[in-house]
């Protein structure tokens, strides 16, 4: 029989031996190990690569505002993953899901420029918010009720999001000076001021990197005290036993996916919102999105699928996207460098992710 | 077998171990599961490596390092699943992974012969052209033997060889293996069904917790004794089963007829009726509708034609959720899959069919010290050994598990409870307790539909026997007129006589 088992299963996500709970950092440090080796090969000193690299993360109140601007983007991604994969969905159609939120949020902030901020604010958010609930809702809705498998849905989804948005920024969504002029910048006017989130502290830190903290907060409740989180839980376990057990499997399969897409779509929102403040496409999702859409499903993955744990991860994903850039700046690395970091990092955490988890069924098996 | 440990983390698996089987003996190995019996088998067939102590093969010390070491030191296991591929005949599954008389060319004939002569001389019935998925699960096990005999074993395990079996194919086996003793082979035993152990063989050792308790030769041990030994107390092999007055009719089933996962009929034309009060076992060998029948009243499978009742109300197509609200309970075959989340705890799964009740959740919130009162109560009433109700189910063992699932759907206090094989695959002081669960439930008048391979629960609990063949109800008699011969023939597909 096993002893010492820590009490508290809500908090079992944090328990288990703390060596074993810090493996995607040492997969991070591993990563950066064998950056370091391709530095070298580029002929440039990996430790002046990094110490650049830190100092542009952390180095200055500018510096960590901006890295926690980029982390909160992941982090409402990554808090939308956590429901889908806990609710046994592998949702990967976050991209799609920002932009749906973004684009409804900017379709309505543009045609209501003239309300007030306290209530301009709130409407966009919560429009984002429907239109990402609607868009990971479809893969839902084809998954509970027409067995399509959600990874190829959601990806789809993104495709036809992105097209969607491109024909939108230049469509009927385009800065009509930018007609005027004849230029055709694929992009919005930039917003009535009203909708801007406010500042927290003097730099591009905005109030929607607060929001995001504040749900990961309650999407913790949510999935450990309600019945509803309970039920998710169960069903993305073990979807036989919850179906005997008289839980309706499709429609929580169905659920974790709307609010998975619905949290994307609300961090899709708040950076059009709190950051840019007009919405641009460069043809491809990423130009707007970042690639967040992708990186907080990592961030989750890092986070160990706890919402809580995904706060850190995505600050930390932040921190290498933002202090990447001023790597590449500082020791004139290609960028193509930094994309193959961060792909490292990826392959390193999802590798001993695997790792981990075999480790602890071969501890099972033996028991 | 001289002094063999095996140590895995946090566990002894085997602690200074002697065991030694002689020619031409039945040397029957018993215990609980988790006693080592496995882990001694798997040192001895190559699958695993002792920390301590040595094999000696008459009289020799030998190294086995994988399972080709014990086939060529003569050393053949049949596993309880069977390793044959079903798509190749039994001539081809005999000459798998074996060298060709004839270098490249395929040599059929020559291994056809020689499995004629194996049959003939060991009586194992087999036709050496026929295809493995065609044949029986007896027969299938008649090849598995035959693929040891052919590659030269002359000790043979046998993993729990009679699982599987019906009464009539255990007593065929029986006789092979008496057959192979008397030519000279060693067979070690495994198994932890006493009456077989009592029956076949020559000599017994018994193990717990990794060692070695007593061996002595089977005709001075008895029934109760090597319970005793097993378990290391006193054991109840039989439960008292007082009269219980039966009350009205609590499950009905109508002409059911249902599909099984590959498309045909599992079910052709069921009709039961089980009273409040009743235990009505269901008798078969696997396979024969048993799965579907639970899976159906359960509202986990949709009948194509029939009717379930449940307490007078026609539950036909009704969903689990209504289902378990009308009062019923089930206890799974497959708990691991469909009877319990192994990644929650033992307090989550407690409540996997309350969660949303009062006094459990207000709303959409959990109230967790109720439920951890009710889980510490479950915990006590049922015996449950866990370390804690917070502990992940997963690190449970077998018996406890299925305690968990009993808990959780006898403290329902269901009206009607289908119970699928729910012992199987747990130890003897565990399936002491399940079965004297199920007749207090019966006492206070629950409905319950057992089904079971195994014959002694079935006879041993039920009031009346039901016996599913093919996706038929053969026949039904009563406990007191049953007997495992004619139940046995019935299983076989003989109606009633």
């Amino acid at each position: 029989m096993h002893k010492g088992v820590a009490r508290g299963t809500r908090f079992r996500p944090f328990i288990g031996s703390l060596f074993w709970a810090l493996t995607p950092l040492y997969a991070t440090v591993l990563a950066l190990l064998v950056g370091a080796v391709m530095l070298l090969l580029l002929g440039v000193n990996p430790l002046q690569a990094y110490s650049a690299m830190v100092s542009g993360a952390f180095g200055s109140s500018n510096a960590l505002a901006d890295t926690l601007v980029k982390a909160t983007p992941l982090l409402f991604v990554g808090l939308g993953i956590c429901i889908a994969f806990r609710g046994g969905v592998l949702n990967i159609g976050g991209e799609g899901q920002l932009v749906a939120g973004a684009v409804a949020a900017t379709a309505v902030a543009l045609s209501l420029s003239h309300w007030p901020g306290w209530a301009i604010i709130p409407l966009c958010l919560t429009v984002g918010f429907l239109a990402g609930a609607i868009w990971g809702g479809i893969a839902g809705v084809l998954k509970a009720y027409l067995n399509v498998n959600e990874i190829l849905s959601t990806i789809m989804l993104n495709m036809i999001a992105v097209q969607g948005m491109n024909f939108l920024l230049r469509g009927p969504l385009m800065d009509p000076m930018q007609v005027e002029a004849g230029s055709f910048i694929p992009q919005t006017a930039r917003f009535s001021v009203t909708t801007d989130l406010p500042r927290l502290v003097p730099t591009r830190l905005h109030a929607g990197t607060a929001l995001a903290v504040l749900l990961a907060v309650l999407v913790y409740i949510f999935l450990w005290r309600t019945t509803i989180g309970y039920r998710i839980r169960a069903v993305g376990l073990n979807p036989d036993a919850s179906r005997a057990a008289g839980i309706n499997v499709e429609r929580y399969m169905m659920l974790s996916l709307i609010l998975g897409g619905a949290l994307a779509g609300l961090g899709g929102a708040v950076q059009v919102l709190g950051l840019h403040h007009r919405m641009f496409t460069d043809g491809s999702a990423t130009g707007f999105t970042g690639g967040a859409g992708f990186n907080g499903i990592v961030a989750a993955l890092f986070g160990k699928l706890h919402p809580l744990g995904t706060i850190p991860a995505s600050i930390l994903f932040g921190a290498l996207i933002v202090g990447a850039n001023q790597m590449q700046r500082a020791v004139q690395v290609p960028s193509s460098f930094i994309t193959a970091l961060n792909g490292l990092v990826v392959v390193f955490v999802v590798g001993s992710d695997i790792l981990s988890r075999r480790r602890a069924r071969r501890a099972v098996g033996q028991a | 077998m001289r002094g063999i440990v095996k140590r895995f983390p946090g566990v002894l698996a085997n602690d200074r171990i002697d065991f030694d089987v002689r020619a031409g003996e039945i040397h029957a190995l018993l215990g609980e599961n988790g006693a080592g019996k496995t882990t001694l088998m798997n040192i001895l067939y190559g699958l695993y490596r002792p920390d301590q102590g040595q094999i000696l093969l008459n009289g020799r010390a030998v190294a086995i390092h994988s399972p080709a070491d014990a086939i060529r030191l003569g050393i053949g296991m049949i596993h309880q699943h069977f390793m044959l591929v079903p798509t190749l005949s039994v001539a081809e599954n005999v000459a798998l992974g074996l060298p060709s008389s004839r270098g490249f060319l395929l040599d059929l004939d020559v291994v056809t012969r020689r499995i004629r002569e194996l049959s003939n001389v060991y009586g194992l019935r087999v036709d050496p052209t026929a295809m493995v998925w065609q044949l029986a699960v007896g027969e299938q096990q008649r090849v598995e033997i035959l693929k040891a005999l052919y590659r030269g074993a002359d000790l043979l395990i046998l993993d729990e060889p009679t699982a599987v079996l019906t009464p009539q194919e255990v007593r065929e086996l029986f006789a092979t293996l008496r057959r192979m003793a008397g030519e000279g082979h060693s067979l070690i035993f495994i198994s932890h069904k006493l009456h077989e152990v009592l029956s076949i063989s020559d000599r017994v050792t018994v193990l717990r917790d990794g060692r070695v308790v007593k061996t002595l030769p089977t005709s001075e041990a008895t029934r109760e004794e090597l319970a005793r030994l097993m378990v290391g107390r006193e054991v109840l092999l039989r439960v008292e089963r007082s009269p219980v007055e039966l009350g009205d009719v609590r499950l009905s089933l109508k002409d059911l007829w249902a599909h099984g996962d590959k498309g045909v009929p599992a079910l052709r034309g069921v009709t039961l009726a089980v009273r409040a009060g009743e235990i009505l076992g269901i008798a078969g060998v696997s396979g024969n509708g048993q799965r579907e029948l639970a899976e159906v009243i359960a509202g986990l499978r949709t009948p194509s034609q029939g009717q379930v009742e449940i307490d007078g109300m026609d539950t036909t197509g009704w969903s689990p959720e209504r289902l378990l609200k009308h009062g019923l309970a089930y206890i799974p075959e497959e708990r691991m899959r469909d009877g319990v989340v192994r990644d929650f705890s033992v307090e989550e799964n407690l409540i996997l069919k309350d969660h949303v009740d009062r006094p459990f959740a207000s709303g959409i919130f959990m109230n967790f010290g109720t439920i951890a009162s009710y889980a510490d109560r479950l915990i006590e009433n049922f015996d449950i050994r866990t370390p804690s109700r917070d502990a992940p189910l997963k690190n449970l063992s077998g018996g406890n598990i299925q305690k968990i699932v009993l808990a959780r759907e006898l403290s329902r206090e269901p009206r009607v409870l289908v119970a699928a094989q729910p012992t199987r695959g747990v130890d003897i002081s565990a399936t002491e307790y399940i079965h004297q669960r199920l007749i207090a439930q019966r006492a206070k008048g629950t409905a319950t539909l057992l089904i079971s391979e195994d014959l002694d629960e079935i006879l041993n609990l039920s009031d009346r026997i039901a016996v599913m063949y093919e996706g038929q109800i053969v026949g039904v008699v009563d406990q007191r007129e049953a007997t495992v011969e004619q139940l046995g023939l019935m299983m076989a597909g003989a109606h009633k006589v």
